[in-house]
């Protein structure tokens, strides 16, 4: 069976990785195969390197605050690409009043501070399998 | 027939353990502190044989300076109750510093946000959703004016944390000095211009690492002459720590980055005692009182026997290691966040027992946003508290002779000069950094904290254990789009109405020094005067330098 394709990407201009860092190597270690794009990536990077990867996950790492900037943007330009079936998810530290508009735009998945890697291990192997056996 | 005869110690295992342990057996079958360290269950005289007092430890005041920098500890001056702070625009935040030194704080210490650390202007496309978002923006001298209105520069220390675009921001705040009429031979407060640990650890870089090591040889050199006072740079091990070090790993990397700091000036021409005297550093309280505390202590002794042996040092404040610390914020969580105060409260006494020169107390509310005026205020509050009220500060270095501490510092130094041992096998810490060997150091040691924590072989309270079902949320301080909005408007307004030669001209006189030998500081300086913004100033440095890109290692 195909492995999991993951891009791991962290956007803006912080440079904080201990998280996108911990999660690359908990998704490798449970079987994915990862892509860590390295920092300061922006929308446009992100999605070239889905389409390049062939991505079924995208993880953005954001602490910052871009979110509601960075978000919208990337859905805009997956959508453009055809990859509006990738499942995009969001760690981090994202304020309550911002969830319902993330989730809106199509972000499945925002985890915030406490998570543990094998919750976010589980979201994707579930969410993934079901949209690559849905029609 | 005994081979060798039993210590006192393996008597009482014996006699009195062994015993007790069947009966009732220990929780775990090891100890260890946060870091993973193992640790003994009981340290008696036998552990501190090999220490020897005056030569490892020495009173207070004397060298190695294991027991405190100063003879008479916190009785004479407390240590500096410095709150590190800033959001949105210069307005907000100037508003935030009146609050917080009304409420007693003693120092000020700046957060700039993302876009200003980065050297980039608002209207960068890269600044786009990061204007005043994790602190506040300034990108010309007009901003730094509007955040130090009304606060008296001559009469206060300020500590900046600002590392690429550190001589620009250095530089605005010496001319609102100017401004206000204070003498830059007696300003005093710190830049953090830690460039090393950014690279290993923050990655808040711009130019590549050797063009940055010359700007902060160029800052130590004017330093050294103009603003004597200034501590020139504050070596970090906060953000090491934070990107998942062990204690042992940020004692070793930020006392190495440190020295390299030291090597680069000599190298540059600079006595020692000239500029060393104003270097600073900036520690982590961590959860783990006592390693805390042994680790403080540790890096006394590391530096001041670093300084007088391995660099010739002659004065006593080149071997005086003096710091600030910030209690972990990595430690605070989400859940049930008022829990934060107590593990603030607890770190920040590791600190104080550690020694610190002065400190920042963590809000309960920053594993969710940037605090709000009353968390703020209670995480200074809790620092009055240990100062005032819980006896620690009437005797020096109170934890001294401890068994178990003095065998833990003696440990922390062992690892630490273990380190270095590497880290001058591959030819120095920037070497080690191009080599990716600290950060992949630090990846590994914050993985096994994680799987440590989601085994459930380390607690986090209301984290993997005493959670609570529901949660009644906390308020928060959000931050719109408005900071980007006010400030994008008045970079349109400032470029409108300053003089574009005089710009165009100051910055060519500082790519013309930026390409030869000659320090960048002055130059910078009338480049900030005619309003240059940060972005112009690094724009002209990007081009020089180049930019720093790295290898990402998992």
């Amino acid at each position: 069976m195909r492995k999991i394709r993951v891009v791991i990407a962290k956007p803006g201009l912080d440079g904080h990785d201990r998280g996108a860092k911990v999660i690359a190597r908990a998704l490798r270690d449970a079987g994915m195969e990862v892509i860590y794009t390295g920092l300061r990536q922006t929308p446009e990077q992100i999605a070239s390197a889905a389409l390049q990867e062939d991505a079924d996950v995208i993880g953005l790492s954001i602490l910052s605050g871009a979110h509601n900037h960075v978000a919208p943007r990337l859905m805009e330009l997956l959508a453009r690409h055809g990859l509006d079936d990738v499942l995009v998810l969001i760690g981090g530290i994202i304020p309550d009043v911002d969830i319902p508009n993330l989730k809106a735009i199509g972000v499945k998945g925002i985890f915030l501070p406490g998570t543990t890697m094998q919750e976010i291990i589980d979201f994707i192997e579930k969410n993934v399998r079901e949209r690559v056996g849905s029609p | 027939m005994k081979a060798v005869a039993e210590t006192d110690k393996q008597r009482w295992q014996r006699e009195t353990l062994d015993p007790a342990l069947k009966k009732s057996p220990e929780r775990a079958a090891a100890f260890t502190t946060i870091s993973g360290w193992p640790i003994d269950r009981l340290y008696t005289a036998e552990d501190v044989e090999g220490i020897d007092y005056a030569r490892d430890i020495g009173h207070p005041g004397e060298f190695p300076y294991t027991r405190g920098i100063h003879p008479s500890g916190y009785r004479g001056k407390l240590w500096t109750m410095r709150q590190f702070a800033g959001f949105g625009t210069p307005e907000d935040t100037n508003a935030r510093y009146k609050a917080l030194l009304h409420a007693g704080g003693t120092g000020l210490s700046v957060a700039f946000d993302l876009p200003t650390l980065m050297g980039r202007d608002p209207d960068h496309e890269l600044s786009l959703g990061e204007v005043g978002k994790c602190g506040v923006n300034v990108t010309s001298l007009a901003d730094m004016e509007t955040l130090f209105d009304g606060i008296s520069l001559a009469d206060i220390t300020t500590s900046m944390t600002i590392n690429s675009p550190a001589a620009m921001i250095f530089a605005m705040y010496l001319v609102v000095a100017e401004q206000q009429g204070a003498d830059w031979q007696t300003l005093s407060g710190t830049i953090q211009n830690d460039i090393l640990k950014e690279f290993i650890a923050q990655k808040e870089y711009i130019f590549p690492p050797r063009p940055s090591m010359r700007i902060i040889t160029d800052i130590f050199a004017f330093c050294a002459a103009s603003a004597p006072q200034w501590n020139t740079i504050s070596v970090s091990g906060y953000h090491i720590r934070e990107a998942g070090a062990t204690a042992a790993q940020e004692l070793a990397f930020t006392l190495r980055d440190g020295f390299e700091y030291v090597r680069w000036g000599v190298d540059a021409g600079l006595d020692v005692d000239r500029f060393v005297p104003r270097m600073s550093f900036f520690f982590n309280a961590h959860s783990d009182f006592f390693e805390e505390i042994a680790k403080y202590r540790a890096a006394r002794r590391i530096w001041a026997r670093a300084m007088r042996e391995g660099f010739g040092a002659k004065s006593d404040r080149s071997w005086k290691l003096r710091f600030h610390s910030q209690t972990a914020g990595v430690s605070l969580t989400a859940q049930q966040p008022y829990n934060n105060v107590v593990r603030t409260a607890l770190q920040a006494l590791s600190a104080v027992l550690g020694g610190t020169n002065s400190l920042h107390a963590n809000s309960l509310d920053e594993a969710l946003a940037l605090p709000t005026t009353e968390a703020a205020r209670l995480a200074l509050r809790t620092q009055q508290i240990i100062a005032f009220e819980s006896g620690v500060t009437g005797v020096v270095d109170p934890l001294g002779g401890s068994y178990f501490v003095e065998k833990l510092t003696s440990d922390m130094e062992d690892a630490a000069l273990d380190y270095f041992d590497r880290i001058d096998a591959m030819g120095g810490m920037v070497e080690a950094i191009e080599r990716g060997f600290p950060q992949q150091e630090i990846a590994e040691s914050s993985y096994r904290f994680q799987q440590a924590v989601e085994r459930n072989e380390r607690i986090v309270v209301a984290v993997n254990d005493f959670v609570e079902a529901h949660e009644p949320p906390i308020e928060i301080l959000y931050i719109d789009e408005s900071a980007s909005e006010t400030q994008l408007a008045k970079l349109h307004r400032l470029k409108k109405t300053r003089d574009a030669a005089a710009v165009d001209r100051a910055l060519d006189r500082l790519r013309t020094a930026a390409r030869s030998t000659a320090n960048v500081m002055p130059p910078i300086l009338d480049a900030v005067r005619a309003y240059a913004t940060i972005g112009e100033m690094c724009d002209v440095l990007r081009d020089v330098f180049g930019e720093y890109e790295e290898v990402p290692v998992i």
